[in-house]
């Protein structure tokens, strides 16, 4: 019955949604309050048939029901508990169910805080929720519709895919979805002010939060994804430029810029239009990536599969960007700017070049992703672009941010004297270059690498140099030292929560830089008894063990480890044999270390046991990415939290 | 700008739309293998009837390897018929198929050709040599050599009647 119940369901949601979006509208335009109530039960009510939608995929996850065909595809009698529950995202037609979800809990998270708090957009967007919403529905339904009966039952199902068969997999994707879903809220806050014409600053000071949001989620996504493709796929790497991680990370980068322009619309009035053509493009981007994963058309490792379901996501993404941009040129007159730019030596200016950084790397991004497509349709010719030209055009783009994130924060609105300039910048200006010179005299040559250091250096001064001289203004106030840091952070919780996000970004810059630069690795085979050396570990292959787990076959190799960290620990790497898949899948054993990772890949083997051949590196400063992702976790979670600025 | 420049806005973004609707009429697996236009490969293999299978005493003949595995479905169990089909109409003509099963047990791929009735000649590459030679990423992977031992076309996925016929046509 489950696959009968759960298809009415979604049709009936689908109904829904596209009755309150048209009501919702109806509602705004002739101002009727009745049809945007209607509007807000039929956002309640696709919530609740949503909700019971997923409920009920994990029951039948959960029970092994092979008649319904997604689950008879995705699991097996052997898939342990915790994967059977995220099996249910694991596949195309189920990760549309969980963003669906999502998009509902938002809505009706909308709903609740801004019906009353934002009369004139709030129907509009309402409206646009619930249309992208019907979308969603609407893809549930015909293209990749979850709930499809599979007859005959078969006896035992397919399996999941043995890569997502790890806990990253039940945080990657809801982070990253909670972030991409995030976005829809402040694209429908500013489709509902072009509609209205009402485009002055209120949209942008309602979303504050739901950016951030949006934003932290998408962080958050992006790095489990690196912690994913790290500690599972065994090439020793967290990010390869692949399409699909280009195309989660080019939201990111818009959603920064958005993050920021903002600042400057609410300060000088300035950017109208610009803020406006940010979050659009954030939302585009959003589909893009979407539509790149499930239509198939660039070749990836994360790519689901191919249907008809491209068509729809494509078609969709037309229309929302058609109309958007319409409606942008539609209000263009009434979007000029009413604030000039005064002083290129100004925080205006450093934010707008952080938005022209943002915005160049996002260009670059997406011309490199679809650049084989371009090839092919002028040239005929197939290309892939790799890891070095996204590098080389990115690196000193994102160089050039972390300047700015010193720059920015401190540099004065309008017109920075000379003064101001030297009371901010002198301090961490040396303390920059005294680290470029220690950086340099403990033997970095790699000039990226002395140039990035530099400027964390420095950046972490700028930040540690407005710290101080604030609670400092409070203990001249009588306050002691704890307490006045504490208040100080909590009573500006939206700029200092920005220095802490800096800080975490820092932090993770500094992981890059150190696993670029000093990372070193061997790939050797092993007898029996034999070691080898890389970089002060000696490691000894001890022999291989062959298990039956309780969905696949393994073989384990065993290495005992002397020297480093990791001195006298046993390294298990193995690979492991999934009967649904083509190739055997690494499974990789590490030691984690402040400084260094150790990390083994087990290749191939004699059958005996009595060789191996073994990939050993010596990962430097990785640990930092995941670090940073804490710092950046806390200071999203002080810059939403609710001001308490008040008189002090 | 109060003008109608303003609408070039939407426009700008129709090139790229197009863009990537034109990808939908493109297979991005379809990767040229650097192995066509080079000699294939020789290998002798062991036939499931344990008769010998060398593709060197094929010379003079085109011939269709096809790489296979039981575990491989849908796409191999919808390739087995049509293999089979184009087995017996154009052996007269000079063209053999040649199935190697790839990472299976014996009987499991038995099971698959009794199923499929597969009369053409099938042999296990039991140590994945052959596998490895050809660059095979994943089942199926058809390879087309023809009379003077070259590989002239390699097709990714289920091979359908219009490609094989398609192929051979041009090879004989």
């Amino acid at each position: 019955m489950i696959p009968e119940i759960g298809g009415g369901a979604l049709v009936v949601a689908l109904a829904l949604a596209v009755l309150g979006a048209v009501a919702a509208a109806t509602g705004a335009r002739t101002g009727r309050p009745a049809l945007v109530e209607s509007a807000q039960h039929a956002a309640l009510a696709v919530y609740a048939l949503l909700t019971g939608c997923l409920a009920l995929l994990v029951y039948a996850f959960l029970r092994f029901d092979f008649s319904v065909r997604y689950v008879a595809m995705n699991t097996n009698l052997g898939t342990p508990f915790y994967y059977r529950i995220t099996a249910v995202w694991g596949a195309l037609e189920g990760s549309i169910v969980l963003w669906a979800w999502m998009l509902a809990t938002y809505t009706l998270i909308v709903v609740v805080r801004h019906r009353r708090n934002a009369r004139e957009l709030y129907p509009w967007v309402l409206s646009v929720m619930l249309g992208v919403l019907a979308f969603f529905l609407l893809v549930m339904t015909v293209p990749a519709p979850v709930f499809q009966r599979l007859t005959p039952v078969p006896a035992d199902g397919r399996g999941l895919n043995p890569l997502l068969e790890d806990s990253g997999m039940i945080t990657h994707p809801v982070a990253l979805y909670l972030g991409f879903t995030g976005f829809t809220v402040p694209f429908a806050f500013a489709m509902a002010a072009l509609v209205t014409g009402r485009v002055n600053d209120f949209w942008i000071t309602a979303t504050r939060r739901w950016t951030i949001t949006a934003w932290y989620f998408l962080s958050l996504g992006l790095l489990i994804g690196g912690w994913w493709s790290y500690h599972v796929l065994g090439w020793g790497g967290y990010w390869a430029w692949d399409p699909v991680e280009n195309a989660a990370f080019m939201p990111w980068l818009t959603g920064t810029a958005f993050l920021h322009s903002v600042m400057i619309q609410e300060r000088r009035r300035m950017l109208r239009l610009w803020n406006l053509a940010l979050v659009i493009l954030t939302f585009a981007l959003t589909l893009f990536g979407t539509f790149l994963t499930r239509s198939g058309i660039i070749a990836s490792v994360h790519a689901f599969t191919q249907g008809s379901i491209g068509v729809f996501f494509l078609v969709f993404l037309s229309v929302v960007v058609l109309i958007a941009l319409g409606l942008l040129a539609w209000r263009w007159d009434v979007l000029g700017a009413q604030g000039e730019l005064d002083s290129v030596v100004s925080r205006e200016s450093a934010f707008l070049l952080n938005n022209v950084l943002l915005v160049a790397a996002t260009f670059t991004v997406f011309f490199g992703t679809i650049f084989p497509l371009v090839s092919e349709a002028v040239r005929g010719v197939k290309v892939s672009v790799g890891m070095p030209f996204f590098n080389q055009v990115n690196v000193p783009l994102f160089l050039g941010l972390i300047f700015l994130m010193g720059v920015g924060p401190l540099i004065a609105w309008r017109r920075a004297s000379l003064d101001n300039l030297k009371r901010n910048f002198l301090w961490p200006a040396v303390i920059g270059a005294v680290a470029a010179g220690v950086v340099w005299a403990l033997g970095v040559r790699s000039a990226l690498a002395v140039l990035s250091l530099a400027l964390a250096a420095f950046v972490a001064a700028t930040i540690t140099v407005d710290v101080v001289r604030g609670t400092r203004a409070r203990r001249r106030l009588g306050e002691a030292l704890p307490g006045a840091l504490g208040r100080l952070l909590l009573r500006h919780n939206r700029r200092y929560g920005g220095f802490v996000v800096h800080l975490g970004i820092l932090v993770i810059a500094l992981g890059v830089t150190g696993s670029q630069a000093w990372s070193v690795q061997t790939e050797t085979t092993l007898q029996r008894g034999e070691h080898t050396e890389l970089a002060g570990y000696r490691v000894r292959f001890d022999g291989l063990a062959a298990s039956e787990e309780s969905n696949h076959f393994k073989v384990t190799a065993t290495f005992t480890v002397d020297g480093g960290h990791a001195n006298g620990t046993v390294l298990l790497p193995a690979k492991k044999f999934y009967p649904q898949e083509q190739s055997p899948i690494a499974y990789v054993d590490y030691r984690l270390g402040l400084f260094e990772d150790l990390y083994v890949v087990l290749g191939d083997f004699a059958r005996d046991g009595s060789q191996a051949t073994v990939k050993l590196q010596v990962n430097r400063l990785v640990s930092w990415i995941w670090i940073g992702g804490l710092v950046l976790t806390l200071g999203a979670a002080l810059a939403v939290a609710p001001e308490r600025r008040r008189l002090v | 700008m109060t003008h109608r420049w303003r609408w070039l806005l939407p426009m700008a973004a129709l090139p790229v739309l197009g863009l990537l609707a034109y990808g939908f009429v493109l297979d991005p697996r379809s990767i040229p293998s650097p192995l066509v236009g080079r000699p294939a490969a020789a290998f002798t293999l062991t036939a499931f009837d344990g008769s010998p299978l060398a593709l060197e005493t094929l010379r003079g003949k085109v011939v269709v390897v096809n790489f296979w595995a039981s575990w491989c479905n849908p796409a191999c169990y919808d390739e087995a018929p049509v293999l089979e089909r184009a087995w017996q109409t154009y052996r007269e003509r000079g063209v053999v198929v040649v199935g190697v099963d790839m990472q299976d047990t014996p009987e499991a791929a038995q099971a698959f050709i009794r199923r499929f009735q597969l009369t053409f000649p099938n042999a296990p590459d039991a140590a994945g040599k052959v596998a490895v030679e050809y660059g095979v990423y994943g089942v199926p992977e058809t390879f087309f050599v023809d009379r003077a031992g070259t590989i002239r076309a390699k097709h990714v996925g289920a091979v359908t009647d219009d490609v094989i016929r398609g192929t051979l046509d041009r090879l004989l």
